[in-house]
């Protein structure tokens, strides 16, 4: 068994690749429980969240991302892509929930989940 | 075969040792064990190259012609003597026997061990493209490679294709280069070294390599190597692109060489799987550097090794039985003469780092220093990496940086010479001869001395007499408590312009303006040359830098989507649950029975809740969903309708009344007149939105008296109306002047919008602009001035090229990663809050 199948045995679901995502871009995954946004950061980083802002469920997927944030593209909150928490003026109001995402090889997997 | 007393050594009092591999884990490793009991072994080493050991790293300057071999000799022959050591030179280990313990290699020479080392190091990676095996086809990897691609470059006129963008690439292709050749790398990311650098830094080691004569293609996937009579002649990429050339070098990484072990019924994975004391599945059978696996990471960089031998010493000597090795963090300098580069920490995963970043135009300095929990987590640094060891050993002390942090990016020079100062006391202990602005080089007493013999009190009066802080302004702060320092309250700061946003000091104008006269041509090198403080810019600036790049480079620049807010970037408006909203474009706000036809089809087709009339008459379909723009544009498109840009910064609508086709008071054609102006300027890019109007006449029913530029017809021509709006503001137009023509009203239309396109800043609608440079400059630069006119005229009109419908590009299959989610799955996905599994 390779490692990737063994990823995946593991209950880690094989969801693309991350040269799929542009870098400073986002994708969704459209998931049985809603979608998840994953997110690829300008130095190459991969975060994932729920693809929903905590202010009014804005899809983060389709937001600008800067650094390791994302800004909302419906009322420009900026939300922490490692933790889901919303940053600056609206530090406080609310987190979105963080996905755990696996990298491995140049693929990308979300867990099964409960 | 011949027997060599596998079961008695000369000196039968010493455990035999055995080494596979005559590299720079071996030897290190020996001469660990040396340096601890150098008696308890007798040590025998097989190497597969015909050579004494070498520094492998030092290969790059070899290639480059700034080393020689004899330089990079790390152990000589005498060494060996001198230390008792049996060299087998040029002889590759065959096979181990784990149970008998011995090793059997080339020639049939059987040798016997009581503990065995394996340093087999690593293998490139070929990769697996027709044309592999031409003659010319290298990898990187030992003196023997270095030897034919010296031989190929000094062929007169050959060229280079390096395929691997990274640490090994760039060094080859940097050493051909040096040699004379024609070096080009092609590299399948984005960005070079993309596993020790961010985008900036990536950027700016692009042009470095330029600069020394090696291109780069980026975003490049190979095809096939092309040949002729069994040489090499070019490499083809996927996009059909041909790059000829006489050499063609595969440095694309490695493979740990753990073949032996395997064979020798050893756990291998990726490589030889060894536990935190370096012994593989053996007891006594140890393994080191690049063919080891610990802890799931087989190491491809020198440090681990220096790591790993002397654990494994420690362990092998009994000097301390409970040595572990614990993995190591890693660090990375390029090799490239001039082009300072050190990258050193983890870049993935982590949550709530946060940057610190730097940049000095002058010097071609970027720096980034991540912080994670006070604590440094990585560093990437270009153009000034002295620094680049500090970072290092703060990130493996684990040191708590919150009390060095304001100083941290500075160095340590300046950071320990400030320890436990506050601000203004740190510049009070500054020497006079300290240098405060690096870009002028002035010094703290320069400034200091000017400000009371001058009697200065203002910023700008230091910029004026000492160039202090005018250049790119980084150190203003440091000038400024220089001021207060010497003035006491005397200072009072400065209102310059209001920055762009956080992550610069320079406002819109300034940014407009070096983009111009710095010819600057992409985000990152407006980044780099106006110093921004972020590694990428924020959701407020990319955007307007995309703009401004666009307006100054219309022809060569490429659009960045990521720079541009989700409407701009699939064409279309977000409405508040994530669908979309579709607005073809109707020229002047006419329409037809064959485009009315076409839209109740898609509306039907495609389930379209909502169908309204907008302002701007036209027809809004509300509720697309994302994944069906593509199809409802191609059924549109088909029926002749294009984008009408709803979304966009860039032209709107083009209202209009019935004019004199209709009514009874129309003094013009108002209606033709919004066609041909809608037709004129439709698919620009503006800074902000531009919605326009014709009325047949005063009666103003196309209520152009409240638009970003109006046209109101009258008896004896055209009057030109501008800086009207009708949102959070209420603002009546100005009239501009009164033209004769039909022709002329579209000429000078134009140039309006072109003025305004090359100098109002990003969000500014054009009322906004209007009160900031007043009407009277709007009337000089295009009603006055008609040299200028035609000019800006013309200009607009090479930034409107073809006029290219973005929804027919999306349909033909542009950007096609937009319209469709990256995965579906029937499952349900975990996340943190009801798992509370941690992330990975």
């Amino acid at each position: 068994m390779n490692a990737l199948t063994e990823i995946q045995a593991q209950g880690w679901v094989d969801i693309g690749g991350v040269a799929d995502i542009p870098l400073r871009g986002a994708r969704r995954v459209v998931a049985a429980d809603g979608a998840v946004a994953i997110f690829r950061t300008g130095d190459g980083r991969i975060f994932a969240l729920r693809d929903q802002c905590p202010h009014k469920q804005g899809p983060l997927s389709q937001g600008i991302v800067h650094g390791h944030a994302v800004a909302c593209p419906l009322h420009n909150w900026s939300i922490d892509l490692a933790t889901g928490e919303a940053l600056g003026a609206d530090a406080g109001k609310g987190c979105t929930p963080v996905v755990p995402v696996l990298v491995k090889d140049g693929r990308l997997f979300l867990a099964a989940g409960a | 075969m011949t027997l060599a007393n596998p079961h008695s050594t000369p000196e039968s009092a010493k455990l035999r040792l055995v080494v596979i591999g005559n590299g720079m884990a071996g030897c290190r490793a020996i001469e660990e064990v040396l340096a601890r009991d150098p008696h308890r072994y007798a040590i025998t080493v097989f190497g597969a190259e015909p050579r004494v050991n070498y520094n492998r790293i030092m290969l790059s300057p070899v290639l480059a012609g700034e080393k020689r071999f004899e330089d990079i000799i790390i152990n000589d022959a005498a060494w060996y003597a001198d230390n008792g050591i049996t060299l087998h030179s040029g002889r590759a280990v065959v096979s181990i026997d784990a149970e008998a313990r011995l090793v059997v290699a080339e020639g049939g020479l059987i040798v016997g061990y009581d503990r065995l080392i394996l340093a087999t190091g690593s293998d490139p990676v070929r990769l697996p493209l027709p044309g592999r095996e031409l003659s010319g086809v290298v990898t990187f990897r030992d003196l023997d490679d270095v030897e034919k691609m010296v031989a190929a470059a000094n062929q007169p006129g050959a060229k280079a294709v390096v395929i691997g963008g990274g640490l090994l690439g760039l060094e080859a292709a940097y050493g051909l280069a040096k040699r004379g050749m024609e070096a080009t790398v092609v590299h399948l990311m984005n960005v070079l070294m993309e596993r020790q650098l961010d985008e900036a830094a990536g950027y700016l080691l692009t042009e470095a390599l330029a600069e020394r004569g090696v291109a780069t293609v980026l975003g490049a996937n190979s095809e096939e190597i092309l040949g002729e009579d069994g040489q090499v002649t070019g490499l083809k990429l996927k996009d059909g692109r041909i790059l000829p050339c006489d050499l063609l070098v595969m440095a694309v990484g490695i493979r740990p060489n753990a073949g032996l072990a395997k064979a020798a019924g050893l756990s291998v994975n990726r490589g030889v799987v060894v536990d935190d004391q370096m012994r593989s599945s053996d007891p006594d059978i140890f393994a080191i550097g690049e063919c080891a696996e610990h802890r799931g990471i087989a190491y491809g960089l020198v440090a681990p090794i220096w790591d790993m031998c002397r654990t494994l010493a420690d362990v092998l000597t009994g000097a301390d039985e409970e040595a572990t090795y614990e993995g190591s963090l890693l660090s990375t300098r390029l090799k490239v003469s001039g082009v300072d580069v050190f990258s050193a920490g983890r870049f993935s995963g982590g949550e709530g780092c946060q940057d610190i970043v730097f940049r000095d135009a002058s010097r071609g300095v970027y720096k980034r220093i991540v912080i994670h929990e006070g604590k440094v987590a990585g560093a990437v640094l270009f153009g000034d990496a002295a620094d680049g060891g500090w970072y290092f050993d703060l990130m493996r002390a684990g040191t708590n940086v919150a009390d060095i942090r304001e100083t941290l990016i500075f160095g340590r020079a300046i950071t320990e010479g400030l320890a436990g100062l506050d601000p203004s006391s740190a510049v009070a202990a500054m020497a006079d001869s300290q240098e405060i602005c690096g870009c002028n080089g002035v010094c703290k007493g320069t400034i200091t001395g000017a400000i009371i013999a001058k009697g200065l009190t203002t910023l700008d009066d230091v910029r004026g007499v000492t160039k202090a802080s005018g250049s790119c302004g980084s150190c203003t702060p440091l000038v400024e408590q220089l001021l207060k320092l010497t003035l006491g309250d005397g200072f009072k700061a400065a209102d310059g312009p209001k920055p762009m946003c956080k992550c610069t000091s320079h406002g819109h104008a300034e940014v407009r303006r070096r983009i111009v006269a710095d010819n600057l041509a992409s985000i990152p090198a407006v980044m780099q040359a106006l110093e921004w403080t972020t590694p990428d810019g924020c959701s407020s600036c990319r955007p307007a830098l995309n703009y401004y790049l666009i307006c100054a480079h219309p022809k060569t620049y490429k659009d960045d989507a990521q720079s541009r807010f989700i409407n701009e970037r699939v064409h279309a408006n977000i409405q508040k649950d994530g669908t979309f909203s579709v607005v073809p474009r109707m020229w002047g706000g006419l329409t037809s029975a064959k485009e009315l036809r076409a839209i109740a089809d898609v509306v039907e087709k495609f389930d379209i809740p909502t169908v309204k009339c907008t302002g701007g008459q036209r027809i809004d379909l509300l509720g697309v969903k994302k994944e069906d723009l593509t199809s409802v544009w191609a059924d549109l498109n088909a029926a002749g309708m294009v984008s009408g840009h709803a979304y966009a910064k860039g032209l709107r609508t083009v209202k209009t009344c019935v004019g004199t086709d209709w009514c009874r008071f129309g003094t013009q054609d108002s209606t033709g007149l919004g066609v041909k102006l809608e037709k004129l300027l439709w698919a620009s890019w503006t800074p902000a939105k531009v919605k326009l109007a014709v009325s047949g006449c005063p009666r103003n029913c196309a209520e152009a008296t409240c638009k970003d530029i109006g046209v109101i017809c009258v008896d004896s021509g055209y009057e030109i109306h501008v800086g009207g709006a009708a949102g959070i503001h209420i603002k009546g137009t100005e009239v501009l002047t009164k033209v004769e023509t039909e022709a002329e009203a579209m000429h000078l239309i134009a140039a309006i919008v072109q003025y305004y396109r090359e100098d109002a800043w990003y969000l500014e609608r054009i009322y906004k602009w209007m009160a900031r440079i007043g009407l009277e400059a709007i009337h000089a630069a295009t009603v006055v001035d008609l040299e200028n006119r035609k000019g800006l005229y013309e200009r607009f009109m090479i930034s409107q090229g073809d006029q290219i419908d973005p929804w027919a590009e999306r349909v033909q299959g542009a950007e096609a990663q937009e319209f469709a989610p990256l995965a579906t799955t029937t499952l349900a996905i975990g996340d943190l809050a009801k798992t509370m599994e941690p992330a990975e």
